[in-house]
């Protein structure tokens, strides 16, 4: 207890007495914890807005066309495939998606989002927050995400107007907003929700897809009745459904085409910055103990323990990379403040707290051969009476 | 209870240079009372600073016994020896003797809070030491704030604030002029033997012997001659006898 008062009592005098030279290694840190928030929020911006849908999806299992390789955009499944899925045993529901893009043009800037096409009240349909669901068949209604209204002033009531490309034509159509949804992105856009027959309408499409007014489905998705039996039931759909393949939510999410490759560069580039971090503090505080070499030395010869001076050392360590991190942490949030909404930058998710535990650590692991050095100092060599 | 505070017994420390054994100290005897202040002196190489650091309890004796109040450091491990230091040894080095980030008051102190002793009353007895040693108005001034013969005041008052067996002195004046290190070991001296302790001065300014109570001269790891009357002392620190 004694070597903890005392190990304290000389770091936060020391740190009080040089505040000048503790600060600015602290603004060191504090740069580098703006950085790696930075990239921690791009990264989970950017994962948010390609895999947010999904992820979000009230379903276990996600049925594709067979030898797709689990990519939402390669796989065209048979329109009653969502039929077959629901009548496999230990199947509590199944919901078609369709995907596609637009744009929603009677905005003052047009936007451009996903549509997709989802089955009101089954896997695949998300949860209304506000409003209600548009009625099947093919109802000209949509359910937009929050986002987009919020982006474009569109209130639940207002008519939108989309464009389409179709064979070589643009072709314009109108939807009346019935509903919001919260954290929908999807591919990077924001999304609007359609009835299927609506979807098969509205979406672009080639001049051959013109002639016919059968929408088929990308993926199913499967909500089951015992979450826990996942692996079985991928089994028992693959073997009852023909030409499909099923996966997990994990397993689509990181076949989304960039996902895996963006997210990769991203923490790339997050590592990079902290191992760049480990040794510049490692560097400083190195450098610092090779100054403090005669006065460690002092301190062992009047007889402070290796623990006192090693606790020291890395409280002192600590006290500056948590005041770091603060002050990086209170920068970033003021940063943040002035970016556009069209960044992705999202601070809540477990990426920034992953990356204020790793800053946080940074100062300990780069201090740690400098904390070792110093126990290591031998008072005699240092007090050059050897 | 015994008026011995430090007994050397036969000492001897050895080194291995290139490979030939080399006596730093070449067992050698002697005993220091409660309050008494040695000089310990002899040209360079001749042993006393490897002395002085195995006193210290820094440097462990090839043979022989060191003895401090009673205790026998060659028994001891590293543990006890680092408490050994804190408790009953006081310790002033040539330069660097202080804390920097510490005011002079708090260098004193922080030999009290290492042994759990600082309260109220040490304080007073700190700032009255400090005082005693003219440092009155540099309480609050840290090491960088003060001269060199100041510094070597606090490390002084630091090296008596716990009440130690031994202080031991690693040439404290050497960075001092004339008149300002004959204040600090008369001083010096003047506190061992009113605390009772045990006082071991290294120094290569014979003049500063004068205000010894002997003086153990070694030569090539040997102790070769101890000088303890008052007389022989003085002749000795004013150069009159060959040495």
């Amino acid at each position: 207890m004694n070597s903890m008062f005392l190990a304290t009592y000389l770091a936060l005098k020391e740190v009080i007495r040089n505040r000048g030279r503790f600060l600015l290694v602290a603004l060191v840190i504090a740069l580098i914890t703006l950085l790696v928030l930075f990239i921690a929020a791009l990264g989970e911006g950017l994962a948010n807005g390609n895999r947010q849908y999904v992820a979000n999806l009230d379903a276990q299992l996600i049925v594709f066309l067979e030898k797709s390789d689990y990519i939402i955009s390669s796989s065209r499944l048979e329109t009653n495939t969502s039929r077959s899925v629901r009548r496999v045993e230990g199947v509590a529901d199944a919901g078609a998606i369709y995907t596609s893009s637009t744009e929603i043009v009677s905005l003052a800037e047009p936007l451009k989002v996903s549509m997709l096409g989802v089955e009101a009240g089954r896997p695949g349909m998300p949860v209304i927050v506000e409003g209600r669901e548009f009625r099947t068949g093919e109802a000209r209604e949509t359910v937009i995400d929050r986002n987009v209204a919020l982006r474009s002033d569109i209130q639940i009531g207002d008519v939108i107007e989309i464009r389409s490309t179709q064979g070589t034509d643009d072709k314009f159509f109108e939807l009346k907003v019935v509903g919001l949804v919260e954290g929908q992105s999807y591919f990077f856009q924001p999304t609007i929700f359609v009835p299927p027959a609506t979807w098969e309408k509205i979406r672009p499409q080639s001049e051959s897809e013109l002639s016919s007014d059968t929408p088929f489905p990308n993926i199913v998705a499967v909500k089951l009745q015992d979450p826990a039996q996942a692996e079985e039931m991928t089994a028992r759909l693959i073997e009852r459904v023909p030409n499909i393949e099923v996966t997990d939510i994990a397993t689509t999410i990181n076949n989304i085409p960039g996902y895996s490759a963006q997210q990769g560069t991203v923490q790339t580039q997050g590592v990079f910055t902290l191992l760049i971090g480990i040794l510049v503090i490692g560097g400083f505080f190195q450098i610092q103990i090779l100054q403090k070499v005669p006065q460690i030395g002092v301190l062992k010869a009047i007889g402070s323990s290796n623990g006192v001076v090693g606790l020291s050392a890395v409280i002192q360590i600590i006290f500056v990379t948590a005041l770091g991190v603060g002050i990086g942490g209170g920068l970033t949030y003021l940063f943040s403040l002035g970016f556009p909404p069209t960044i992705p930058l999202v601070f809540n998710g477990a990426r920034s707290l992953i990356a204020v535990a790793l800053l946080l650590s940074i100062g300990p692991v780069g201090g740690m051969v400098s904390i070792i050095y110093a126990v290591r100092i031998e008072p005699l060599k240092a007090l050059r009476l050897g | 209870m015994s008026d011995i505070a430090l007994e050397v017994r036969d000492l001897l420390k050895t080194f291995s240079l290139d490979g030939t054994t080399i006596n730093a100290v070449d067992h050698v005897s002697f005993q220091v009372k409660f309050g008494e202040f040695v000089a310990l002196v002899g040209p360079s190489g001749s042993g006393k600073t490897t002395m002085l650091s195995i006193l210290a309890a820094l440097l462990t004796p090839t043979s022989g016994q060191v003895l401090i109040d009673g205790q026998d450091m060659a028994q001891m491990n590293e543990k006890q020896r680092v408490k050994l230091r804190r408790e009953k040894i006081g310790f002033t080095f040539q330069s660097n003797n202080l804390i920097p980030y510490l005011s002079a008051r708090e260098n004193v102190e922080f030999m009290l809070r290492l042994n759990g002793k600082l309260d109220h009353g040490s304080r007073i007895r700190s700032d009255e030491l400090l005082a005693r040693l003219g440092l009155a108005e540099r309480l609050h001034n840290l090491p960088a704030q003060m001269s060199g013969g100041q510094q070597q005041r606090v490390a002084i008052a630091r090296a008596l604030i716990h009440n130690p067996t031994v202080v031991l002195a690693d040439e404290p004046t050497a960075s001092l002029d004339t008149e300002r290190a004959l204040q600090v070991v008369q001083t010096f001296a003047n506190l061992i033997h009113e605390n009772g302790r045990a006082g071991i001065i290294v120094t290569h300014d014979l003049r500063m012997c004068q205000f010894v109570d002997r003086v153990l001269q070694m030569q090539d790891g040997k102790l070769v001659r101890v000088y303890d009357t008052k007389e022989e002392i003085m002749e000795f620190a004013l150069g009159t006898i060959k040495h």
